[in-house]
């Protein structure tokens, strides 16, 4: 394996959080591209090119229909079958926020099927508003490449159809598959339980993200593209005032780094 | 045939948005309902096989998790497993946008391969099941509460009704239009008083019953008339409809600016003379360390980032269409304005969007208003107007993927009327592109017109002239309009990668006036154009020839390509799901020419369109107000004085605003809107990281005091550039590099009084930007904000909002890690004011909060804060020096509730208490009171927390300021001050600060 991975950025239809994936993943050691979905579908680049798909936030489609619906019926609609051989291949996919809506309305989540079908969802916040703020998340799974050696991390949400459902039947496979990859905590780390805003949106189970059951297709509402420099944290200069007093620096990377390396040393 | 898919949440499974819509009903109307229910109906006027049908609901339309969904034709059925006891059905009417309409056509497109024709469509409705025992009256009230009749219909029906109709069906949207109009020649060899009626009302469209029917006013002056009659003399014809309204458009007050270009009281226009003069001095003055790349000639300002990139400001209002349709007015207007930064120079990437709403109040006792005499067009309550217009900017700016960055709500009673809604963008642009100058742009002779985004309908128009009327019961309401962020969006990025590639030699946004002033404007740069009108895009058939011209259907830019680009470009663009046409070409004729199927129907001298209006000369009156000052009790409580201040409207915490808005896309986040430990009080400034890679910042912030505009507007507009330069200093900006920007919200702008008000804030603006070296580089004007209608009891009204300017600006932080916000960091830190209190409080929020609660009223007083540049251009360039050297533990410049606030805002972001000795604060005569000196004020100050460790260092970086160290920091979490007098006056926990602070809108 190369020592960069290449990285497909999606683009395209109103997803926004593409530059600052982009430079995520090539900070972190990626080669990563921007690449419209219509170039995909029309061939001019190949997914199967790509050791990592990432479909960033954003409103693709305004959210019309339902978040994340629409593209992922232009993805099942015009790309299934190399998608699915992506997939099957030893490669990543991360969905973030709108990404991980898409990735749960294609039915690549919680495993893919090749009928790419939704068997779980994302839907309207318990608030029934759109929430900006930052929260507290616990790493729980063993297997999920992008959340290896996170236990407790904050990083921020920004979205309005967060609140993960899903029937008893196919939360337990996800329990039994270790297939919770984040949980909503409060911010000593203890179970959110349901709690605005600790659990920003009433996901059930707290769930904040999840992985398939292979670990190597994630998606997650919060945003660690959010974090990449300590001074995107809410208290940062307040962290900084605090430890100069203890003649110490603030570092400058931020926590949301080490789910893109964590993608990188994938490879390694 | 039609065929409805309804769907709804499943029954045995909550709906959250019904749930929101319930508790606002709850709260707004006092109607309990046992619970609302929403369905989204999504109407296809379009034939598809029974399979098709089936597949579509399936997996398209339905959640399978959450959703159950029917089908159904032609009548609607309703789902029998729903319950309900009322239902309404909310549906567009013709011609209104669409948005999730046009996106179930495309994905309809995507999963059956099919291609709609141009007369199928999809519509989209909602409808509400309303359970609870309500009368017909109170289903009408709930209704009204959850639709606008500008732009969308209702139908009600009883669980009873719709069985008996076995259904409820709106009518289909389909826009049906006569067939177009004929193109008129207008005759001007008329009376001065028959032309007036010309101008005001409109060229005839055709005479019905004796009856004149007028298209809408021209907006055009008597002597303006003139000058077009006698060009047209000279012309030796009559001019088309079309030519009159595309120079309506071009000579309108919202293009031209004419009141500030016009000649006044002698002074050679107010923009000329004070605005950009100051900048040109500024300019002029710094010689090579001038940060302005290019001003006042764009789109948008832009001023120079580092040395490879540049910032693009704008900041624009959305006033009058937010006033009928707060939603559709305040989306339209962020989207709007993103065009700027996107169509200045070579076009920018966008990168933070900024806002400032003024509505009426929004709480308390509302008096109906209405505008016609018979009570039928009510004037919105301005809690409505506050929830659309915040919903509009949420839209607009999340799903463009641009952070909402800073901004502030203000009340007054005079914005009841007539809202205030100012959004900005800001724009970063690489500094060259391919080695050229990125802010230089030029159409060259030959380049073809290209035309892309949206498509034209009948939208806004006349509403370029619309907004430099008053507003009445004739405005039309084709100038409510709803923008569609996605759409841009596809364009925007698009327009990045052909930037990148050189596609294009120029580009423009369609804003006031679409093509006819985008091109007409692009024409300049090289001297002619050549419009054929049937090339462009339309929504429906049956516009008249200048509808298609001055439309301002949105999302739209307008481009020069040179022809051998022109496949690649329109190519590009097509793959990235955007429209895109070739209208015409630019020319070096000297002429703009606009044909129609062949047939000419415009060609008028380029220069004749552009400077042939006729010069304003207009007369001021200023008569400074005789304000008595205020003797005003001295309060017993001082913490309950504190509580209700941090309550009070204008200073409460808004935190649902912020939440709801995307404040950290893209990354760069800095200082964030809401500070604090607990991420909840409000800062002044917010500071972004525009490039990911680099550790420049930049400061965004904006400031206006329409209160002490009531004493002196020269101090209302100093002050606000005071504040916004303290402000920014206080983030982390250098001082040296701060921009300003000016919109002005004024009214009346034809008495001599209010432009005489106008002068003074405009001296003011060159007075003070010239004093702290900061340029104006972008501004716009309003001019007309006045209301004139009709109160309950159907007696006529005119209610004006206060002289209102706010400046906006924008400054560079050289290093970001540098930055400090507002928010006590630990016990035993030293608490120092800088600058002097004086009893400065007219006009301020104390006179106005207590004002309301003793009179229903704000009080003013005369004693309106004064700027005194001989101290503060000592003091801020220290205080900038002091929070780069990490002197200071946090920062807040003093503003609006005065030091009270300031602190209080301080210990709550910190979670910290604060012992605080009043005396000590550095004061000017007069300020002998606890009340004035928690309350005035003054400008020039900031509040700041120190480390022990630092302050020996502090205080001599300090030395020869005015500046007191006034108390400490403390563990306990109480807010304790004593008075001049050395009682203790203040004792109150910080939880409590934080629930007055909070509780105001709290439900919101």
């Amino acid at each position: 394996m190369s020592a960069k991975p290449k990285t497909l950025i999606l683009t395209g239809y109103g997803i926004n959080c593409d530059w600052e994936t982009e430079f995520a993943f090539n900070q972190a050691g990626a080669r990563a591209e921007r690449v419209h979905i219509n170039d995909l579908i029309a061939g001019e680049r190949k997914l199967s090119d790509y050791q990592v798909l990432a479909i960033p936030g954003g409103f693709s489609y305004g959210d019309d229909l339902g978040s994340g619906k629409v593209l992922a019926n232009k993805i099942r609609a015009n790309l299934r079958d190399e998608v699915l051989g992506f997939v099957s291949g030893d490669r990543l996919v991360i969905g973030i926020c709108n990404g991980f809506q898409v990735l749960v309305k294609s039915g690549l989540l919680p495993q893919p099927t090749p009928e790419l079908n939704q068997t779980v969802t994302l839907t309207f916040n318990l608030s029934g508003k759109y929430e900006d703020r930052w929260v507290w998340l616990a790493g729980k799974s063993d297997k999920c490449v992008f959340t290896t050696g996170i236990e407790r991390i904050y990083l921020p949400v920004a979205h309005g159809e967060g609140r993960f459902f899903a029937e008893e039947k196919e939360l337990s496979s996800l329990k039994k598959n270790d297939q919770i990859a984040f949980q909503y905590v409060d911010s000593r780390g203890k179970p959110a339980r349901g709690n605005f805003p600790e659990n920003p949106n009433g996901s059930v189970l707290d769930l904040a993200g999840i992985c398939d059951p292979t670990g190597r297709i994630f998606g997650m509402m919060p945003h660690p593209e959010r974090f990449l420099y300590s001074t995107s944290h809410p208290n940062w200069e307040r962290e900084k005032e605090l430890l100069s007093r203890q003649g110490k620096k603030l570092k400058e990377e931020g926590d949301g780094f080490q789910i893109f390396k964590n993608a990188i040393k994938y490879f390694k | 045939m039609a065929t409805r898919i309804q769907v709804f949440t499943k029954p045995g499974l909550p709906d959250y948005l019904g749930e929101r819509v319930r508790k606002r009903i709850a709260r707004d109307l006092a109607i309990e309902l046992a619970s609302v229910r929403i369905g989204e109906i999504y109407t296809l006027d379009r034939d598809f096989p029974a399979e098709d049908l089936e597949k579509l609901r399936r997996e398209l339309f339905t959640d399978p998790v959450t959703q159950e969904s029917n089908l159904s034709e032609p009548a609607p059925v309703f789902l029998k497993s729903q319950k309900f006891d009322w239902i309404v059905e909310i549906g567009f009417l013709p011609g209104v946008t669409d948005n999730p309409g046009r996106t179930a056509r495309e994905a309809i497109e995507d999963l059956l391969r099919v291609k709609f024709q141009k007369s199928e469509s999809v519509y989209t409705s909602r409808q509400y099941l309303l359970r609870g025992r309500l009368s017909r009256p109170e289903v009408g009230q709930v209704t009204s509460a959850l639709f606008n009749p500008l732009i969308e219909r209702a139908q009600i029906m009883s669980r009873k009704e719709f069985e008996q109709a076995g259904g409820l069906s709106l009518p289909l949207p389909r826009v049906k239009l006569p067939p177009e109009p004929p193109v008129l020649s207008v005759d001007l060899n008329l009376p001065d008083e028959e032309l007036s009626r010309l101008g005001k009302q409109g060229i005839v469209e055709t005479v019905r019953n004796g009856r004149e029917i007028r298209r809408g006013p021209l907006a055009l002056d008597l002597d303006y008339l003139h000058a077009i009659r006698d060009y047209f003399n000279r012309e030796g014809r009559k001019p088309t409809d079309l030519e009159l309204e595309s120079i309506a458009q071009t000579w309108s007050e919202h293009c031209k600016h004419t009141i500030f270009a016009a000649c006044l009281d002698g002074v050679d226009g107010l923009f000329k003379t004070y605005i950009r003069r100051s900048t040109e001095e500024i300019r002029k003055k710094r010689g090579r360390k001038d940060f302005c790349v290019s001003i006042f000639t764009d789109n948008a300002g832009v001023i120079r980032f580092n040395r490879d990139f540049n910032l693009v400001y704008k900041v624009e209002t959305h006033n009058t269409p937010s006033a009928l349709d707060p939603y559709g007015g305040a989306i339209t207007g962020i989207v709007g304005v993103n065009r700027d930064p996107l169509g200045t120079g070579k076009g920018s990437r966008l990168v933070v969007n900024t806002y400032g709403f003024c509505f009426g109040n929004p709480a308390g006792k509302w008096e109906p208003l209405f505008r016609d005499r018979e009570k039928e067009n009510p004037v919105l309550h301005p809690r409505t107007v506050f929830e659309g217009v915040r919903r509009g900017v949420e839209d607009g700016g999340n799903k463009s993927g641009i952070p909402t960055g800073f901004g502030f709500v203000r009340f007054d009673p005079r914005y009841r009327g007539k809202p205030l809604v100012f959004v900005g963008t800001l724009g970063l642009m690489p500094a060259r592109i391919r080695g050229k100058p990125s802010e230089k742009k030029g159409a060259r002779s030959g380049d073809l017109i290209v035309v892309a985004g949206g498509r034209v309908g009948k939208d806004g128009i006349h509403g370029a002239t619309f907004s430099s009327e008053e507003l009445h019961a004739g405005s039309p309401v084709t100038a409510v309009q709803i923008g569609d962020p996605i759409t841009q969006k596809k364009l925007g990025d698009a327009q990045l990668e052909a930037r990148e590639r050189e596609l294009y030699t120029s580009v423009t946004d369609n804003g006031a006036g679409g093509i006819s002033c985008s091109v007409g404007e692009m024409a300049r740069e090289c001297g002619g154009c050549l419009v054929e009108l049937e090339k462009v895009p339309l929504k429906y058939p049956g516009l008249a020839p200048y509808e298609i011209w001055i439309s301002e259907s949105q999302e739209r830019m307008t481009y020069a390509v040179p022809p051998e680009k022109a496949d690649e470009f329109l190519g590009l663009l097509e793959s990235r799901g955007a429209e895109a046409a070739v209208i015409g070409k630019f020319t070096d004729s000297g002429r703009c020419i606009v044909s129609y199927r062949g047939k000419k129907l415009m060609d008028v001298d380029l220069d004749f369109l552009h400077d042939g209006l006729p010069r304003k000369t207009l007369r001021s009156k200023w008569n400074p107000p005789r304000q008595p000052e205020l003797k005003l009790s001295e309060p017993a409580d001082y913490g309950e004085v504190l509580q209700a201040m941090l309550s009070w409207p204008n200073l409460a915490g808004k935190e649902f605003v912020v939440r709801q808005f995307d404040h950290e896309v893209q990354g760069g986040s800095v200082i964030k809107p809401l500070v604090g430990v607990e991420e909840d009080i409000h800062s002044d400034a917010v500071v972004y990281r525009p490039l990911l890679d680099s550790r420049e910042g930049v400061a965004i912030t904006g400031s206006l005091f329409p209160g002490y505009g009531d004493i002196d507007p020269y101090w209302m507009a100093a002050d606000a550039i005071d504040q916004v330069i303290r402000n920014l200093v206080a983030a982390g900006a250098d001082p040296g590099k701060i921009a300003l920007l000016d919109n002005f919200c004024w009214c009346s702008s034809d008495e001599p009084e209010r432009l005489g008000q106008l002068k003074r804030a405009c001296e003011a603006c060159y007075d003070f930007a010239t004093r702290y070296q900061a340029p104006f580089i972008s501004g716009k004007d309003s001019m007309f904000n006045d209301f004139k209608g009709f109160d309950a009891q159907g007696g006529p009204i005119k209610i004006s909002v206060p002289p209102t300017l706010l400046i906006s600006g924008i400054g560079i932080v050289p290093d970001l890690r540098r930055c400090v916000t507002l928010a006590a960091k630990s016990a035993g830190d030293l608490v120092y004011v800088l600058g002097l209190t004086r009893k400065e409080l007219g006009g301020g929020q104390y006179y106005a909060a207590r004002g309301e609660k003793e009179k229903g009223g704000a009080y003013v007083g005369a004693s309106v804060p004064q700027v005194r540049p001989e101290e503060t251009l000592k003091l801020y360039p220290r205080v900038a020096d002091i929070i780069k050297e990490g002197l200071v533990a946090s920062a807040a410049p003093v503003g609006e509730g005065g030091l009270g606030i300031s602190l209080a805002k301080k210990a709550m972001a910190g979670c910290l208490g604060m012992e605080i000795d009043l005396s000590r604060v550095p004061k000017g005569p007069g300020t002998e009171r606890d009340d004035y000196l928690l309350f005035s004020e003054s400008t020039g100050r900031f509040a700041v927390t120190v480390d022990p460790k630092k302050s020996a260092k502090f205080e001599k970086r300090m030395k020869g300021l005015p500046m007191a160290k006034i108390g400490v920091v403390t563990n306990e979490p109480v807010l304790k001050a004593r008075g001049v007098k050395g009682k203790e006056i203040i004792r109150i926990k910080i939880e409590e600060l934080k629930e007055a602070y909070k509780k105001t809108f709290k439900d919101w």
